[in-house]
């Protein structure tokens, strides 16, 4: 019976033969991501032998710069123990500074046709990296670090084939939007993307739909590779390794094809992000408090691009707060160098920083009592951006530009006419 | 009731989608275990805590625990329920309830088979959940071996500290 790259991967680390749906695999770990919330007292412990320094990788992310001394604290904790055992891949506050999925997207980390863990929820991010990766729970970091080891229940898969090409100003983001908005929750299943669409969709836009996969309740969420990823691959990490595709005669739950020509740009309503998506013109005019873009979903440099050329040469509506936030500090250099940074600051958005910022209500642009926002980010869940009685609609990059110039709701259709698609 | 593997308690019900913030809310990051364990669902049903006892179940719906990789299962163990049965349960709530200790159980139909303040009886032996009220056995969905030992044992952390891979500390 063939397997589909998820079973492939998991069956390759875990020594070799078959896995299926039901089986629980105890894998190798290729890549353990510890960030700054895994030094937090309480989950933290003293680790006292660690498997192999250079499988770990540390990056501190949520709470760079310290916006408290607990972070401080959690920043020494992670410094100490990455000097202790001489790991050398610690991305600290400074030029290596981002978000932990988009540190490991830009320094391909991500060994395709492997596992990875990180104790975040979003990990499956490096799934667009051809890599099994998923977030997973404090226990399971220290058991990945001090013995080399996970253990995953092995789920059913579900296909997406791809085929067409994006409309312009619609992107990765609008088809989550879509797929979580047709086919809600994928609890304990993993979701699998391929298809003759796949490759129009650049690494970046890959990432999102991948980062997103952890809204879907997935557990892998895995991109086929193609000459694109092997390249990108590459060009940043010399390690030598063996992408998985899936057998023809793989086993899915299911086999869905989505055109992605028919799709349009979509938002997801507050406080869930599944079973919530709606056409713009359902919300346009909704006026905005604040406007964010960032996130380690759209915190790259494909989303500032395109913000930087919704709000070219036209201002942020007033009374209306444009907070942008790269995914690294890599991604702010390169933004700076294309003219984007420029661009956003003079229409009158706020740059702050690579880290995970606003989008997990810890500092830079917390939401207050009652406040609305539209976010290009991971959650909107009750409370997760500020105060629980603010109100997070979720959209594109493009759109949350384009809703930060009107200043409330808007379909970014007008600023990409003429563009081809 | 006796024996480990038979365990009953007063029934909770929560509904679907029961996310991670709800029993762990953000600002109880920062806190410690024992602070955390007194969160629990403080903003969705405050004064639950105070009413729940020791042993208490939690009967939850679809996609029970979806959301962050924040140890909530480990606030529930804490706060002393004694079991979760659950429609689905997100994987990553599992993971967490298997590694922190934390008996939680996937039990198609128990979200209508049981009201609040019925009593449930689970059996890990034969793999049932029972309404003491009403009489009604439902089939409990299995967990694999390997990780029944290890969630029944108390979780990784006390295989770690075994193992002398990381530093003894005493539970909160």
């Amino acid at each position: 019976m063939g397997m589909t790259m998820t079973e492939k991967i998991l069956a390759r680390a875990s020594g070799g033969g078959t896995v299926k749906p039901g089986d629980v695999a105890v894998v190798d770990v290729e890549t353990a991501v510890l960030m700054d919330m895994s030094f937090l007292p309480a989950g933290w412990r003293d680790i006292l032998k660690v498997h192999a320094p250079n499988k770990v990788v540390i990056v501190f992310d949520h709470l760079v710069p310290a916006p408290t001394v607990q972070a401080a604290q959690a920043h020494r904790t992670g410094r100490a123990f990455a000097e202790r055992f001489g790991i050398e891949r610690l991305h600290d506050v400074g030029p290596d500074q981002g978000i932990a999925h988009a540190v490991v997207a830009d320094r391909a980390y991500a060994v395709p046709g492997t596992v990875l863990v990180n104790g975040d929820s979003h990990t499956c991010a490096a799934g667009a990296f051809n890599c099994a990766a998923r977030g997973v729970g404090g226990p399971d970091m220290l058991w990945a670090v001090t013995t080399g080891k996970a253990w995953f229940r092995v789920g059913e898969t579900v296909r997406y084939d791809f085929t067409g090409r994006l409309p312009a100003g619609v992107s990765a983001k609008d088809i989550f939007l879509s797929i979580a908005g047709t086919y809600g929750a994928h609890v304990n299943q993993n979701v699998e993307y391929g298809g003759p669409g796949m490759s129009t969709l650049s690494i970046n836009g890959r990432r999102t739909l991948a980062t997103m996969g952890a809204e879907l309740s997935a557990e892998f969420v895995i991109f086929e590779p193609d000459d694109a990823l092997l390249q990108y691959v590459r060009e940043r990490n010399q390690q030598p390794f063996e992408p998985a595709a899936p057998d023809p005669d793989a086993v899915y739950h299911e086999r869905r094809s989505i055109d992605l020509g028919s799709l349009e740009p979509l938002v997801a309503l507050p406080d869930a992000v599944v079973n919530n998506s709606v056409r713009i013109s359902q919300v346009a005019g909704q006026r905005i408090d604040q406007a964010f873009i960032g996130s380690c979903a759209n915190g790259t440099l494909d989303d500032l691009a395109v913000a930087a050329q919704v709000v070219a040469g036209r201002k942020v509506a007033r009374g209306t707060r444009f907070i942008v936030t790269p995914g690294t500090q890599a991604i702010y250099r390169a933004a700076l160098k294309a003219g984007y940074i420029e661009t956003l600051l003079e229409a009158g958005a706020v740059v702050t920083p690579a880290t995970c910022g606003a989008c997990s209500g810890g500092h830079m642009a917390v939401l207050g009592p009652d406040e609305v926002c539209i976010t290009a980010s991971t959650r909107n869940f009750k409370g997760r951006m500020g105060d629980p009685s603010a109100r997070i609609f979720m959209g594109s990059p493009a759109t949350v530009a384009a809703s930060a110039l009107a200043g409330a709701i808007a379909h970014p259709g007008e600023f990409f006419r003429g563009d081809a698609a | 009731m006796s024996g480990d593997n038979m365990l009953a308690g007063r029934v909770w019900k929560f509904g679907d989608n029961i996310n991670t913030d709800l029993m762990l809310p953000g600002p109880y990051l920062y806190q410690s275990a024992a602070a955390q364990a007194k969160a629990v669902f403080i903003n969705n049903r405050p004064g639950w805590l105070e009413e729940m006892r020791q042993g208490d179940v939690i009967i939850g719906g679809f996609n029970y625990g979806m959301g962050s990789s924040r140890p909530a299962a480990r606030s529930l163990r804490n706060c002393g329920v004694g079991f979760l049965l659950a429609e689905t349960i997100n994987g990553l709530f599992f993971r967490n309830s298997v590694n922190h200790g934390f008996r939680a159980f996937e039990c198609p139909g128990v979200t209508r088979a049981f009201e609040e303040g019925d009593t449930a009886e689970l059996s890990i032996e034969d793999w049932t959940a029972t309404n003491r009220r009403t009489g009604q056995t439902l089939a409990v969905t299995p967990v694999p071996k390997m990780l029944l030992d290890m969630m029944l044992g108390g979780g990784i952390l006390p295989l770690l500290e075994a193992q002398g891979l990381i530093a003894p500390k005493p539970l909160p």
